[in-house]
């Protein structure tokens, strides 16, 4: 058995194409889940909690453009959230920066790392693709944890909400939180747009058959980039977004611990849907956020034994299965 | 003596030291390409195989008063077993789907783990004694070398030296190549090709135990030694070439030593040199020093 | 259809910007809250006992105060400061913490002492050593209780230096407190007369120290400071003997609580000078207290235990005093009461946040004199009031000055 790359047969086993149009019933859950989510810090649900786990919502959706719709899997792509928060936090910190300026610069920054791990990892394909990106996230993590202005292991600490623009305070939790879901709504739709649009398609083309995209005269090492520096930069966008909701860019925030855990939330919501990302990154921070001081250690057996079910019996994932489900019943 | 401002004292030291350091990558790479080169899963399970290992190690010699000698042979047992239990459940379900998820079952199966071991001896770590008849040091002039360490460098490369005989040298080997070239010939001629690949896994596992019971006295054994350790590993194998046997064994060596330099020059930069070497050999030679393009 | 979600999603927004903050729910339980390391390298010094040493100043206050009962929370921050300061937020917001109790870490207690700042309520030091908690990072909201890094380097740091040891190697944990304690010893140190040869930093909880004291010993310094805690410095000492350090150079463990003197054993750390805060085995008070812990407990406390229990019997002391849990009247009360219990006496707390009292400058037994299981020290020099600590002089803290 040989490592296989991108067999036709490999690739395909990767679950379904574009997801099926939505139905009626999945448009109505998406407006019920957009309610909840406007009418959460009414309704008793912790701001700072769910900030936390919009942020990592947007991370998984970013993440799952690369992975569900492109076919590339990065096992590194935590080092982007990570260099982006840094970036946001130091300059919003020390410099003085306002909060939207410091969390472009994140995500810009972001991208740039991108761009250059890309450059390096496209020519790759399959699992040593995956390693690339892992290694070379590897060397993100540890150019921070040695630089003088992240504070290593003590993190950058204390940086200020600021003024939106110099006239909404974030210093307000509720405030900071319909901007981050603001942030988070236009995220997902502009996903959607890419996905559907001709860009899209080829991407598609790509995840299915590369062999044949080249055939038909696509450079598919650009798309393919293209793609990743997107992917990149929004998880960027989501690493700065959570520097200014918690304060803080610590380590873990580009630690490949938190790579594997992107991949688990993306898997289990579903990979290749939208909304599977946000339903499996609500999931995995929600059991994280309660267990954490009942279970102690328990939590990785959890979130371990999760992953082992996902990959071996539950591939579509959450939304992938609901999809599907609905796909049998109107078969019927 | 100087060699670039530095006594000669530190650098012949801190190679040693490397030396330790890169026999204990060489054994863990190569139980990963192996099982790489014949399952084509990229075994994320490695580091946590390598710490069961040392447990077991630690927990027969607490509670069944197991020495070190049995343990270098019950721990491998054990975990060997372990993997095959793993492989006939689990792993050979994915052989025929993307090999990513080869990879996401044994990060899972490495959280696991972790966890168990994490919950069932918190995080501090464990002291494992030396065995008397290696304890001790030599005064080697430029530095004292505990004779353990010594024991280590000897132990791994042989086992080394001995596995990539015996997969490039033997019949079995022979039909352990000729398996991962072509399965489907291989079963047509009468090898058992599914027990052969449950053994090698088995095999792939007590590898990184081995590592581990050799690693225990050096270091504290503890739930995490093995993240600690993983995606080094996992570098040197694609720079030795994922599917190398002797690519990994001499990269590993040579990663090791490697470390070790830097430390003298700049010491901070021990810990991202290994993939500061990675992106380079990607970026020359995308398949590794030894490896076949794929 | 679109429209009219548009404009309640808009009409919602609007109102909940200009609706007032939520008040704060203190209700009728005061909670103690402990965030520290609970499993990993720290989890002996302070971690689970210490929480036990809080639940036993609770149950001294008969288990309610003002009409209030009382109630502990305990979390384990993993020595990662987001985490810490994550958890710490979350229960001022939604717990109505009244009382946040650092554990160890330097680097969480900063990050700790900074939420609480914003949330304008008291924040006990216990467990951390970095003096910044006092000095750049004071904070009105912030007392350090047992001990700091100045106290460290001035009791241990002089010893060591007057007992000949005059050229220093540094070995440091890469963190907020290893940082600290080194340039704080190494100010003493050189105040003294000393040298600094050089320095090497180690990543916290290392597991394999050879490479760094490969360095040290290439440094040819007669002391080879530690500048870290807990299991590293089990470690460092351990991996010491192993590649024969200690034959050319001597061990200064400039932070060492008496779980890693049992660890290691007297046969080890003999005759090696340290700077602590308390110990069990001072006086028939210490011990008698120290033995309830120990039937609970199995085992002595250390000085972070005591300061724990004593940060918590204070901060009840002050509430039954005036009634209220009321952050600022709360701490304005305890800085007029003097602290007399049985880890300090006549202990004060300062403008700048520091709970002045005694320090004991004590040296490890030999393995003979020792009588019985955990008497290990002795007590060499008792450094009086605020002989310890940061002086107004050097003081950075803003006001203080």
């Amino acid at each position: 058995m040989n490592a296989a790359t991108d067999s036709p047969a490999a690739v395909a086993a990767v679950p379904a194409a574009t997801p099926a149009p939505a139905s009626r019933m999945a448009r109505a859950a998406l407006w019920v889940g957009l309610a909840v989510l406007i009418a959460a810090p009414f309704i008793g649900l912790y701001p700072i909690f769910m900030m936390t786990a919009l942020c990592f919502a947007i991370f998984a959706c970013a993440f799952n453009l690369l992975l569900g719709f492109t076919g590339l899997l990065s096992f590194g792509h935590a080092a982007y959230l990570g260099v982006a928060a840094y970036t946001t936090g130091w300059l919003v910190r020390s410099a003085n920066l306002s909060p939207e300026l410091g969390v472009l610069a994140g995500t810009l920054l972001a991208g740039v790392c991108g761009l250059a791990v890309g450059l390096i990892a496209i020519r790759r394909q399959g699992i040593y693709f995956a390693m690339v990106t892992l290694a070379m996230a590897q060397m993100i993590y540890f150019v921070l944890l040695q630089a003088p202005f992240t504070g290593g292991e003590d993190g950058l600490q204390g940086v200020p909400r600021g003024t939106l623009f110099g006239v909404l305070s974030l210093a307000n939790d509720r405030a900071l939180y319909y901007v981050v879901l603001a942030v988070f709504v236009a995220v997902f739709l502009g996903i959607k747009r890419i996905v559907h649009s001709p860009y899209g398609q080829v991407l598609k083309a790509i995840r299915e058959n590369e062999p044949r995209a080249i055939s038909l005269g696509y450079d598919v090492d650009r798309y393919k980039l293209l793609a990743f520096v997107l992917s990149t930069t929004l998880a960027g966008l989501a690493g700065s977004l959570k520097c200014i909701v918690v304060g803080f860019a610590a380590l873990p925030d580009a630690h490949w611990s938190l790579s594997g855990e992107v991949v688990l939330m993306t898997l289990l919501g579903g990979m290749g849907t939208f909304a599977g990302p946000v339903v499996g990154a609500f999931t995995i921070i929600g059991l994280q956020n309660f267990l954490a001081d009942r279970v102690g250690s328990w939590i990785n057996v959890i979130i371990g034994a999760i992953f082992v079910v996902c990959v071996v019996a539950f591939r579509r994932g959450i939304v992938g299965e609901l999809n599907a489900w609905q796909q049998r019943r109107r078969g019927r | 003596m100087e060699i670039f401002g530095i006594p000669l004292q530190a650098f012949l030291g801190q190679l040693l030291l490397g030396l330790v350091n890169g026999s204990f990558y060489a054994m863990l790479s190569l139980g990963l390409a192996v099982i790489f080169g014949l399952l084509g899963i990229v075994n994320f399970a490695h580091g946590a195989l390598y710490m069961i290992g040392a447990y077991v190690a630690w927990i027969g010699m607490e509670k069944l008063g197991i020495n070190y000698w049995f343990s270098l042979v019950t721990a491998p047992l054990v975990v060997g077993a372990l993997g095959v239990l793993i492989e006939r459940t689990l792993l050979k379900h994915l052989y025929k789907i993307d090999p990513i998820y080869g990879l996401l079952l044994t990060f899972g199966l490495a959280q696991i783990a972790e966890g168990l071991f994490r919950e069932q001896f918190g995080v501090s770590g464990q002291q494992y004694a030396v065995p008397e008849l290696l304890q001790g040091a030599t005064n080697l002039g430029f530095m004292v070398l505990p004779n353990y360490r010594a024991w280590v460098v000897l132990a791994s490369l042989s086992v080394c030296l001995g596995t990539w005989f015996v997969i490039e040298r033997t019949r079995l080997g022979a039909y352990l190549r000729a398996g991962t070239e072509n399965p489907a010939l291989v079963q047509a001629f009468g090898i058992n090709v599914p027990v052969m690949v449950m053994l090698t896994y088995g095999a792939g596992c007590g590898l990184a135990a081995l590592a581990g019971v050799l690693a225990a006295p050096v270091i504290q054994v503890t739930p995490l030694m093995g993240s600690n350790l993983i995606i080094v590993v996992f570098a040197v194998v694609v720079i030795g070439g994922m599917g190398s046997i002797l690519g990994s064994i001499l990269t590993g060596v040579a990663l090791g030593l490697v470390e070790g330099l830097t430390k003298v020059f700049y010491p901070e930069a021990s810990s991202v040199v290994v993939f500061v070497i990675m992106a380079i050999v990607l970026m020359i030679r995308p398949a590794g020093l030894f490896g076949k393009e794929a | 259809m679109k429209l009219t979600r548009l404009s309640a999603a808009c009409a919602l927004t609007v109102a909940a910007l200009a609706a007032p903050a939520q008040a704060q729910v203190s209700g009728d339980v005061i909670r103690i809250g402990l965030i520290t390391d609970m499993s990993g390298l720290y989890a002996d010094i302070d971690g689970p006992a210490g929480a036990e040493a809080i639940k036993m100043a609770i149950a001294d206050m008969g288990g309610a105060v003002a009409g209030k009962k009382i109630e502990v929370l305990v979390a384990d921050h993993q020595n990662k400061p987001d985490v810490a300061a994550a958890k710490a937020r979350e229960w001022f917001d939604t717990q109505g913490l009244d009382l946040l109790i650092g554990g160890t870490s330097s680097g969480t207690n900063l990050a700790m002492a900074k939420v609480a700042l914003e949330k304008k309520r008291v924040f006990i030091s216990v467990g951390a050593a970095t003096s910044a908690l006092t000095n750049e990072q004071c904070s009105p909201y912030t007392v350090h209780w047992a001990y700091d890094t100045v106290a460290l380097a001035k009791g241990t740091g002089n010893a060591v230096v007057k007992a000949g040891g005059k050229s220093w190697y540094f070995l440091t944990a890469d963190y907020a407190f290893g940082s600290q304690l080194q340039a704080d010893t190494s100010a003493v140190v050189k105040a003294a007369g000393g040298t600094i040869v050089g320095s090497v930093k180690h990543p916290l909880a290392a597991s394999d120290f050879s490479s760094f004291l490969l360095q040290a010993q290439g440094s040819k310094a007669q002391i080879l400071g530690l500048a870290n805690a807990g299991g590293d410095t089990i470690n460092s000492i351990k991996a010491a003997n192993e590649f024969g350090i200690t034959k050319t150079m001597k061990l200064a463990g400039l932070l060492m609580f008496i779980n890693d003197i049992h660890s290691l054993g007297l046969k080890a750390t003999q005759g090696m000078y340290l700077t602590d805060s308390w110990y069990w085995n001072r006086d028939a008070e210490t011990r008698a207290w120290s033995r309830k812990f120990f039937e609970k407990m199995k085992r002595m406390p250390s000085s972070i235990q005591a300061g724990d229990y004593s940060a918590a019997l204070n901060y009840l002391q002050a509430v039954k005093a005036i009634g209220t849990d009321d952050a600022d009247k709360v701490l304005a009360h305890m800085r007029k009461t003097k602290i007399n219990d049985i880890f300090a006496k006549g202990g004060y707390i300062r403008e700048d946040g520091r709970m002045v009292h005694d320090m004991y400058l004590m040296q490890v037994k030999t393995p003979d004199k020792s009588t019985e299981p955990w008497d290990y020290y002795n007590v060499v020099e008792t450094f009086k009031g605020d002989t310890a600590w940061t002086t107004k002089a050097d003081t950075k803290c803003a006001a203080w000055k």
